[in-house]
């Protein structure tokens, strides 16, 4: 797949991660590795037996300065939960966040091909081909930041709502609450006595 | 994000509640009489009322669909009668806005209403109540004064049946979540039964009892030392005696195998809990989504269990699923100090991945302003559109749909998205299901197939977008001639979309490629769309079954003929050079 002609200025790490058993269990992440220095600018790979966790992390900043990495391709979990965290590591090794990019070898991956490992392995090294291919065209990105505005709204008048508005209102924010009935309560406040202490829901 | 401007519909109330001091004479001039929905129908009350003593604001209101009016039948009663001049016939609803910087959503969920289970009998039945009527009749503040009396004779039932789970833990009804507080209610109406009334006799009828909470397990084991009987086993049918009004229970009892004949005074349906009326319109205001029992769904079921997808807004209690008062004020807690985190942050990043226009590319055609479900691009004919930052969501429908290339979607590119996809079909695409998946739902389902461990075959490929509308003609176009034999494009079911309604553009899109691939002689249905939720993980897996199954079909002719039937743009090749000599990052 490395018909792209390299560039010199690109650097781009791949961290490969077992997260424990969770990956490892059923991708062969040893082979997804050496896989990963196949791929086009990829000037280091490490695996990690938990990426996210705080040795982990230290072994992406240490790479990033070390190898003078300017790609990052995290593959283990889902953007969805571990994105904001990897952002946040590269930062601190002095990298933009947005030059961090992540494949997903596990619940795309290991977790729902449990029993072919050879097809969940070749799946594993497409997913991190097809990250590196994106990461090598990651620009940094600066973040617009807005302001504000200090009033929170709270959508029912239940206990729920009233809790919630309180609570806001006693940390000295200004509180919108809005109740559809003409009675703030919901269901709580029909209710007779109520579990566990058996005392008036009003 | 961080800031919201909320149009309210302030009702009109028709009495002032800065004049009104709750006296009562106006109620008791008012003819017209109609039943009272605090005590659940079981009273009445005037047209002119206070919900219930403690309602806050403490005043009477008017109910004009109720109330006759003091014009042309010129009734007016109340306002005669009111001394304090609170009443004003000509009050009318106001629309204020007010700008808020986040949103805690609590309203709540609705009661069950079993009139639909007509095998209980709760329309045809006096003496089968709900166990909201149960609430009001045992409450000093109720309709009887809390004389708990039956319905048909007024007279005190002695025995009472409660039928757990009416309208919960119900497949066949598409009613298959528990509702959580049910259990521990009934145990709590046969204790305050056994209190009030030592001589009554309760039996219970469930599937299981759900006593998990502190203390939860004291009660119900002090419920049973009082007497009460617990009969595992739902009833079929409940009829009644016409000439008693007594009802007649059969069930299994599947602990003993054996049919139970019971005669009862009284029924009680211990109904459960559904989403509330509102959820779909709340949700379509702040672009938030379901689990698949209808209840809103969290960003993170364990890590972030207050927190909507949407940023800035929380919820909690019973919109996010049925539960008792504790845990609705925990929740309400933790969605109080959520965001009040961010109102004290006083400011709030957006992330790096709005739209850009390049003004040299831009034709002024204005597609883009056409598509944008924001409004945040800014054209007038004749000169390039430009993008308001501030407003755009990220969808990227814009930069889809943009023919000359003029539109950068920063962090995800049309020239990042067509290297995801040459990376992947580089070897043996003829194997591989090439996937688009839309972040909110479709790649979140897959994220959910994952983490229930549902299993498929291994020969899908997905590809993050923000939004299915990112997708463009060419990102398809390039997965087929890099030899794919199936693409999926996949986003959040049509009403869902977190961008307002931006995949429409995607089902106009995919019609428009069916036709294109059809006149090119490559089978339509090689290219599928497909709309799954975040909740949906068993669709996803499911799909990914059905898939692998018709790329098997895809004979190498066929793809032969798709890698060659679309010529690739000469402007994306002119592009990638461009973009070939990357930035180096900023690594110090
Ligand atoms: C029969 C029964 C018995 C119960 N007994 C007990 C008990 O003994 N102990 C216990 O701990 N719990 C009990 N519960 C549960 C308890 O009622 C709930 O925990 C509590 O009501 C949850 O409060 P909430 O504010 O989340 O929802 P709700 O009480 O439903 O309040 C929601 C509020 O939002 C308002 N609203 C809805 N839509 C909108 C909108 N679009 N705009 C503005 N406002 C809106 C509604 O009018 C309502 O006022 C019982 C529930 C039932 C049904
Ligand atoms: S709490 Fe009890 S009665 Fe309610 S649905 Fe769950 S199991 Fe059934």
């Amino acid at each position: 797949m490395t018909t792209e002609s390299t560039n010199g200025g690109l650097r781009v790490g791949v961290f490969v991660c077992d997260c424990g058993s969770n990956i490892a269990g059923v991708v062969d992440c040893a082979a997804v590795a050496e896989y990963a220095k196949t791929l086009p600018d990829v000037v280091c790979v490490v695996r990690n037996r938990y990426t996210c966790a705080e040795p982990g992390q230290n072994e992406i900043r240490q790479a990033i300065r070390q190898h003078h990495l300017n790609r990052v391709v995290v593959a283990s979990c889902t953007p969805r939960q571990h994105e904001p965290t990897f952002r946040q590591c590269v930062l601190e090794a002095g990298l933009n966040p947005y030059l961090m990019e992540m494949a997903n070898l596990r619940e795309h991956c290991s977790w729902v091909h449990q029993a072919d490992r050879a097809a969940a392995t070749a799946k594993a090294m497409d997913l991190v081909a097809s990250a590196v291919g994106k990461a090598r065209l990651l620009q940094p990105q600066e973040e617009m930041s807005v302001q504000v505005t200090r009033t929170a709204l709270v959508i029912g008048g239940g206990v729920t709502g009233i809790e919630a508005a309180l609570e806001l209102a006693e940390s000295g924010h200004k509180v919108v609450l809005v109740e559809k009935q003409p009675s703030i309560g919901g269901i709580m406040a029909q209710l007779d006595k109520t579990y566990p202490t058996m005392d008036c829901s009003i | 994000m961080g800031n919201f401007t909320v149009t309210i519909r302030k009702k009109a109330r028709y009495v002032d509640p800065g004049l009104c001091n709750a006296c009562a004479e106006c109620a008791k001039v008012c003819p017209v009489v109609t039943p009272d929905e605090y005590q659940m129908g079981l009273s009445s009350r005037r047209a002119i009322y206070i919900p219930f003593p403690q309602a806050v604001p403490s005043s009477y209101v008017l109910d004009m669909e109720h109330c006759l009016g003091n014009n042309p039948v010129a009734c007016g009663k109340c306002a005669e009668a009111c001394e304090k001049k609170a009443i004003s016939f000509d009050d009318r609803d106001q629309i204020v806005t007010r700008e808020v910087g986040t949103v805690v959503v609590a309203i709540g969920a609705e009661v069950y209403d079993p009139t639909e289970m007509d095998d209980y009998g709760y329309t045809r039945f006096e003496n089968v109540i709900t166990s909201m009527e149960f609430e009001r009749l045992i409450c000093a503040g109720g309709p009887t004064e809390g004389h708990f009396v039956r319905p048909s004779d007024q007279r005190q039932p002695k025995r009472i049946g409660f039928v757990q789970c009416v309208g919960s833990r119900n497949p066949r009804m598409g009613r298959p979540w528990c509702s959580n507080i049910c259990c521990m209610n009934t145990v709590k109406d046969t204790l305050l039964l056994a209190d009030h009334y030592p001589d009554t006799r309760s039996v219970v009828f469930y599937q299981d009892i759900r006593a998990f909470g502190k203390s939860f397990e004291d009660m119900f084991q002090r419920s049973k030392e009082a007497g009460v009987r617990y009969v595992r086993g739902l009833p079929g049918e409940i009829h009644e005696d016409p000439r008693t009004h007594h009802l007649i229970v059969t069930v299994e009892n599947t602990t003993s195998g054996k049919l139970e004949r019971h005669e009862l005074d009284m029924v009680v349906l211990s109904v459960g809990l559904q989403p509330p009326a509102d959820l779909r319109k709340i949700s379509s205001l702040l672009t938030l989504s379901k689990t698949s029992d209808g209840f809103f769904m969290e960003a993170h079921p364990k890590l972030r269990p207050v927190d909507a997808p949407t940023r800035g807004v929380y919820f909690a209690g019973m919109c996010e699923s049925p539960k008792d008062i504790k845990d609705s004020v925990c929740q309400a807690g933790a969605a109080a100090s959520r965001a009040g985190a961010l109102l004290n942050a006083g400011k709030v990043t957006i992330e790096a991945i709005t739209s850009r226009i390049d003004e040299a590319a831009c034709t002024s055609c204005g597609v883009c302003v056409r598509v944008c479900p924001f409004g945040a691009i800014q054209w007038t004919k004749g000169t390039p559109a430009v993008v308001v930052e501030a407003m755009c969501a990220g969808c990227g429908s814009c930069a889809a749909q943009c023919k000359p290339g003029a539109i950068t979607m920063r962090h995800f590119t049309d020239e990042q998205i067509v290297a995801q996809v040459r990376a992947t079909l580089a070897q043996r695409p003829e194997e591989k299901v090439f996937v688009f998946a839309c972040n909110w739902c479709s790649y979140a389902g897959a994220d959910m197939a994952g983490i229930s461990r549902m299993q498929y075959p291994a020969s899908n490929r997905v590809v993050r977008t923000m939004c299915s509308a990112r997708v463009s003609e060419e990102m398809v176009l390039e997965a087929f001639r890099c030899g794919a034999p199936v693409v999926l494009v996949s986003g959040c079911h049509y009403a869902d979309c977190h961008y307002i309604n931006a995949n429409r553009q995607t089902v106009k899109r995919v019609q428009s490629m069916w036709a294109k691939l059809e006149k090119a002689g490559v089978r339509p249905e090689r290219l599928q769309l497909e709309w799954i939720s975040a909740a949906e993980g068993q669709k996803f897996a499911k799909v990914m079954r059905q898939l692998d199954e018709l790329r098997r079909t895809v004979t190498p002719e066929e793809i032969e003929r798709s890698r060659k039937a679309f010529k690739p743009k000469v402007r994306r090749a002119a592009a990638e050079a461009a973009t070939a000599a990357p930035v180096p990052g900023t690594a110090t």
